[in-house]
């Protein structure tokens, strides 16, 4: 594999093997000194387009546990605001000799544009509202270690802001290859307008189906949508779908609560709730890391070993 | 003999809307003077395997000039339309400044008189182009301006449109053009939405979007009595409604572009900004209903939209490239080979696409379009339809590349191009 694009690139098979080597990232970064030689001489570029500390940190920690070189190349500090192009950028980046560019973007596809771009390898960090595909990894890895390794028929719900969402895309996805069955809970302005390439159903009302629910994952609601009249109040939204304590308590004693982070505590998830046992969020930051570092190994490692 | 200003165009058959026949063309002073068979004399242009047509003429182009003469200028873009077979083009507003004032028409019309084709103005419909005031139309008409349009923004106020629409009535011939989109469901959208965009996670522009404004504009059609044309109609709803106010007996025309009868929106998924336009590239079923419209006359002409951009304006993704995609120098070779030789055209259907139909709404049936006999003005197009090409965006005429067809294998090629008797393409190339 070249790049990671998107979910579709790496296939159930591909998920597979890609968790089993994130699983051994695990136990590496859990190490005294967590750091491998497994890609020394190479040179990791981040190519942020879009302000986003978490994923950036997160993948220039898993490339420097890699022993990578590391660029950061934002576009507050760049020549992006003097009008340069995306492919001016991206070869003035590759004539400085690197191998790997982690691209995140708010456009669809900004990614797959750079990777025609360029020689090196390129990850997909999130774009637009399309994906976020070690995102998706991250989730199942979190998840399996719960409920794994198949998720055959588990019941994941994703509450929230469907539509404009690169994480609910992949996660879909993702899910559904392992096996899961994925229903989308929300107010109709905020599922997606076609579910064609969302292998997943839609329901409108949380309170019918929360009972049912293996896992709930929660999108964080962009405060600025509210602009956009696409639903009439947080105060409206948080009573029809946030998981407060009263529908926490219906969930089945097992369930388990994820989200993406950031998250607006007492808009989609009581405070209680999202530290509460059920709860994976910082489990899932933590597997951040371990992800990305299967995902550079992959691209970049070339067959070495790894210690 | 000859005279040498002479020009015979030899070995051809004629095709216009009076038929087909196999004859020569003798050409002197601008103007078609003798057509038989067994001509020679002057300067002779070899038509062998050749139909022999009317000029073909575009409704909408895009020049760019003045203000983005990196993409394109009158000059560039009229060689482009020479070498597709045009001897005339509509030349859209929304320059910089806008075509929305007579002092600015007039200077385009001034850069266009020496140009390979004839450059046609259109002009605004509202100052600006901002939906609003009412821009000087009859100070425009006055300059020749028919087509009045701010294509690129649709006039979205109701009111506004009714206005022009009545305005426009006291102006003989005048057509009001509209982008038909609204506003209120396309902004922010940059493809189609359905399965592909929502697939893509690229926001959409709804065929509704095209739908509501169709037909509300038909229904002002009827309350004003004025002419409105419909530029690049692409859904499915939108070519019934067209041809429901037509049975109607209202004064509605539409054109359709190439992209829209070739293209369809799963072209998005490579994320090339090559395949972003407005309106946007559809589905296979609207697609159809585009060629079924052409097919039956409902759809009057097809017209390019032929938009250029620099290579820098489309490296970029496709949520910031700007929309548009070149047309001129593919427009015949696509409907011959997309619309002609699969059989859902005749020759004389296509050619009448793009000659005589848009020549009639653009007001200039009198020099473009006509039969080819004597006494009308030499403004000529001679087809190969068998010539086999590949388009290769680095040998267009137009300033910019940014075509999407470029490796595509296209059947039927312009080989000549007669303006006012003057060859400005001979074998493919550009005279100009």
């Amino acid at each position: 594999m070249k790049h990671l694009l998107s979910v579709d690139d790496l296939g159930r098979d591909g998920i597979e093997e890609m968790l089993a080597l994130a699983e051994t990232f695990v136990e590496i970064t859990r190490r005294d000194i967590p750091k491998v030689p497994a890609l020394r001489g190479k040179t990791v570029v981040s190519l942020f387009y879009e302000e986003s500390t978490r994923t950036r940190l997160s993948f220039e920690t898993a490339a420097k546990r890699l022993s990578a070189d590391t660029m950061t190349f934002t576009v507050g500090s760049s020549s992006v605001k003097k009008g340069e192009s995306l492919r001016d950028t991206v070869q003035t980046i590759e004539a400085m000799g690197v191998d790997a560019m982690v691209v995140r973007h708010s456009s669809a596809g900004a990614p797959h544009r750079v990777a025609s771009w360029t020689d090196a390898s390129v990850v997909n960090a999130g774009d637009g509202r399309h994906e976020h595909p070690t995102q998706a990894l991250l989730d199942l890895l979190t998840l399996r270690t719960h409920r794994g390794p198949a998720l055959d028929g588990l019941q994941v719900g994703i509450v929230g802001d469907v539509r404009h969402s690169r994480v609910a895309h992949s996660d879909v996805k993702a899910f559904d290859a392992l096996g899961a069955d994925v229903t989308l809970i929300g107010p109709p302005t905020l599922m997606p307008e076609s579910l064609e390439g969302w292998p997943a159903r839609v329901v409108y009302d949380l309170d019918d189906v929360v009972a049912d629910l293996d896992v709930v994952y929660l999108l964080r609601i962009q405060l600025e949508r509210q602009s956009e009249a696409l639903f009439p109040s947080l105060r409206e939204y948080t009573a029809r779908y946030a998981l407060t304590a009263a529908r926490a308590k219906r969930l089945k004693a097992d369930a388990l609560v994820m989200a993406p982070g950031p998250i607006n505590r007492g808009v989609e998830i009581a405070a209680e709730v999202a530290d509460g046992p059920a709860s994976l969020i910082s489990e899932q930051v933590a597997n951040g890391v371990a992800v990305r570092m299967a995902v550079l190994w992959s691209l970049l490692g070339s067959g070495g070993s790894l210690v | 003999m000859s005279r040498p200003e002479e020009l015979v165009i030899r070995g051809g058959r004629v095709v216009d809307a009076t038929g087909e026949r196999a004859a020569d063309v003798r050409v002197r002073d601008g103007r078609v003077v003798e057509v038989g068979v067994g001509l020679h004399g002057g300067r002779e242009l070899d038509a062998s395997d050749c139909f022999v047509a009317p000029g073909l003429v575009d409704l909408h182009v895009h020049l760019r000039e003045p203000g983005d003469e990196e993409a394109e200028t009158i000059d560039s873009g009229a060689r482009a339309a020479a070498r597709g077979g045009f001897t005339a083009v509509v030349a859209m507003p929304n320059t910089q400044p806008p075509l929305d004032d007579a002092a600015v028409v007039a200077a385009v019309l001034a850069r266009g008189a020496g140009s390979a084709c004839e450059v046609v103005s259109s002009s605004c419909i509202t100052k600006g182009r901002a939906g609003a005031e009412l821009a000087p139309m009859g100070e425009m008409h006055a300059l020749g301006v028919r087509i009045f349009t701010d294509d690129g923004n649709c006039v979205a106020d109701a009111g506004v449109m009714r206005r022009a629409l009545e305005y426009a009535r006291s102006l003989p011939g005048a057509v009001v053009a509209q982008h038909a989109e609204d506003p209120g469901l396309a902004r922010g959208g940059h493809m189609h939405e359905g399965g592909w965009s929502s697939r893509l996670g690229i926001p959409g522009r709804p065929a509704a979007a095209e739908d509501l404004i169709v037909s509300r504009d038909i229904e002002l059609a009827a309350l004003t009595g004025a002419a409105v044309h419909f530029l690049h109609v692409s859904s499915a709803r939108a070519v019934d409604m067209v041809r429901e106010a037509k049975a109607r007996g209202l004064p509605v025309t539409a054109e359709a572009a190439p992209h829209h009868f070739t293209l369809t929106d799963a072209m998005c998924a490579t994320f090339d900004p090559l395949f972003k336009v407005h309106p946007p590239l559809r589905t296979p079923a609207d697609v159809d209903a585009i060629k079924a419209g052409l097919a039956d006359g409902t759809i009057d002409a097809i017209a390019t939209d032929h938009a250029p951009h620099t290579p820098e304006a489309k490296e970029r993704t496709f949520e910031e490239a700007p929309p548009g995609m070149l047309g001129l120098e593919t427009a015949l070779a696509l409907a011959l080979t997309e619309l002609v030789e699969p059989g859902v055209l005749t020759l004389i259907d296509a050619v009448a696409l793009l000659s005589w139909r848009p020549a009639a709404i653009a007001g200039i049936a009198d020099r473009h379009g006509g039969p080819v006999e004597a006494g009308r003005a030499a403004n000529l197009c001679v087809i190969d339809p068998a010539a086999t090409w590949e388009v290769d965006p680095t040998r267009l005429a137009s300033r910019a590349r940014n075509t999407p067809y470029g490796g595509r294998k296209l059947t039927g090629r312009v080989r000549h191009t007669v303006l006012r008797g003057e060859p400005v393409v001979i074998d493919c190339e550009a005279q100009r």
